[in-house]
């Protein structure tokens, strides 16, 4: 049973980047790591995870390759349209109310996600008046988010979806065009501040108003999803709002009760008062 | 009481693309309403799309038919669909889990992602099925449903409304039935029917 043993080279090689590294992948749901670890082995030059394992626990460079291999989030210009149109017109007047906004992005990969935000701010007014801190565990990921580059190749696909969200504006004042990419505004980049934190170790770092995690617990087990939630919850100012995936939901959740949906379906998650 | 041998299958994987919405209603409405297994299905879908195929298909069977989300237990006699923009996955424990993971050959949701998952998590226990569609996306994970020891059917390309993907997975691997649609849910019946082979480990109670 050659997958079996897959399996258990998996459970192996967590155990030992986390006892090495101290990453823990450990609680994260089996089905896509196997297949990011089976990408990434493919691509190491290795033939099984064992092989894989001896390097890896020795060579730094190694384990930095499949760090970057198995926690790259994918993420676009203004996914899910119809989210961004809630926020511009259900949350931003609640927003306005505050003199200064601070918003936790947890897991911004490479950043389109905090540019949508941004431009959205923007646009409805909130330009100087917020605060982002787009936080991510891959510190590649960081590194491209902060410079701004976007593959130009989207760019169609991103136009239609900020058109969708209510966009006022022309989505190319946003970007200038280079070759085969763009370059997101300077003026779009200097409210975020992209930092590494780790939602499996790492605490809370302020308080907020607002908290978008999207599509990034969909891959954590339920005990690393219930830590993650009490790190939003903490952070949150009553009255804030939590964001999370179109397929995530607060049913269920200790938390749940304290929480109000915006808007059904809408996966954006009012902290009440009491 | 004996005890009842377990059934040989624990689940049904459906691949479908161009002319699925029609396959799918012909497939889904000749299943019984208490059809043994779980069926989980990818049919390609706009990222943009709405519930509509969902309730569509509700309507056209007695199956109970959902959209699968994150965590969910996988019941006899219920069909779950990849949700538009997300991957759909099967844990080792048969739960199922979604990722929005980049696309793979241009789709998201990818059929060769369900079934590669699905695969390496029942086993000898799954059965695959490619039905019309024009690409070529299900023929890798319908091969590595075939090494995991599973059931490969496919839909007879002549039959198909789009021969490519049933073309492909033909290709791509040693496939057990080769059936027009008419003859897939009969199929399906007959195998999710089946049992394992009584073991002495077989519990009877008094």
């Amino acid at each position: 049973m050659g997958e079996d043993i897959a399996n258990l080279e998996i459970r192996l090689l967590l155990e030992g980047v986390h006892q090495v590294y101290g990453y823990d992948f450990r609680d994260y749901a089996e089905a896509s790591i196997r297949r990011r670890l089976t990408h990434w082995l493919a691509e190491s030059g290795f033939e099984t995870f064992s092989e894989a394992q001896s390097r890896l626990l020795r060579d730094r460079a190694v384990f930095e390759s499949l760090l970057a291999g198995i926690t790259v989030n994918v993420t676009e210009m203004f996914r899910d349209p119809a989210f961004f149109r809630i926020v511009r017109e259900q949350v931003v007047p609640f927003l306005r109310t505050y003199p200064f906004v601070k918003i936790w992005h947890a897991g911004c990969a490479t950043g389109e996600e905090a540019y949508s935000m941004a431009i959205l701010l923007e646009e409805e007014g909130l330009g100087g008046r917020y605060r982002m801190y787009a936080t991510d565990i891959n510190e590649a990921v960081l590194q491209k988010a902060g410079e701004g580059v976007i593959p130009i190749t989207e760019m169609q696909r991103f136009t239609r979806n900020y058109q969708k969200s209510g966009g006022k504006s022309s989505f190319a004042d946003y970007y200038t065009a280079r070759y085969d990419r763009a370059i997101v505004a300077p003026e779009l980049r200097k409210n975020i501040v992209f930092a590494p934190h780790n939602l499996a170790t790492d605490a809370e770092f302020g308080e907020m108003h607002m908290v978008l995690c999207r599509n990034v617990m969909i891959y954590f087990k339920a005990a690393l999803k219930e830590r993650c939630l009490k790190l939003f919850d903490t952070s949150l100012l009553p009255g804030g709002f939590l964001c999370l995936g179109l397929k995530e939901t607060l049913e269920n959740r200790k938390l749940g009760e304290r929480y109000e949906e915006l808007a059904p379906s809408s996966r954006i998650y009012r902290k009440r008062y009491v | 009481m004996s005890k009842p041998t377990p059934r040989r299958f624990r689940a049904i994987v459906i691949g479908v693309s161009t002319g699925g919405v029609q396959a799918l209603q012909t497939l889904l409405s000749e299943l019984p309403q208490d059809f043994p297994l779980p069926l989980l299905i990818v049919q390609h879908i706009s990222p943009d799309a709405d519930d509509g195929l969902v309730r569509l298909l509700g309507a056209r069977c007695t199956l109970r038919v959902k959209e699968a989300d994150e965590q969910d237990e996988t019941l006899p006699g219920t069909v779950y669909l990849a949700p538009p923009n997300y991957h759909l996955l099967v844990e080792s424990d048969g739960r199922l889990a979604l990722s929005a993971d980049a696309p793979v050959s241009y789709a998201r949701p990818s059929i060769d992602v369900l079934f590669e998952s699905a695969a390496d998590a029942f086993g000898p226990a799954l059965i695959g099925v490619v039905l019309t569609g024009a690409n070529f996306d299900g023929s890798r994970g319908l091969a590595r449903i075939k090494r995991q020891g599973g059931i490969a059917i496919v839909q007879d390309p002549a039959d198909a409304e789009a021969p490519q993907m049933p073309q492909a997975a033909l290709a791509a691997t040693a496939v057990d039935q080769v059936l027009s649609l008419a003859n897939i849910a009969g199929m399906l019946c007959t195998l999710a029917g089946e049992h394992a082979t009584p073991t002495k480990e077989t519990v009877v109670h008094a």
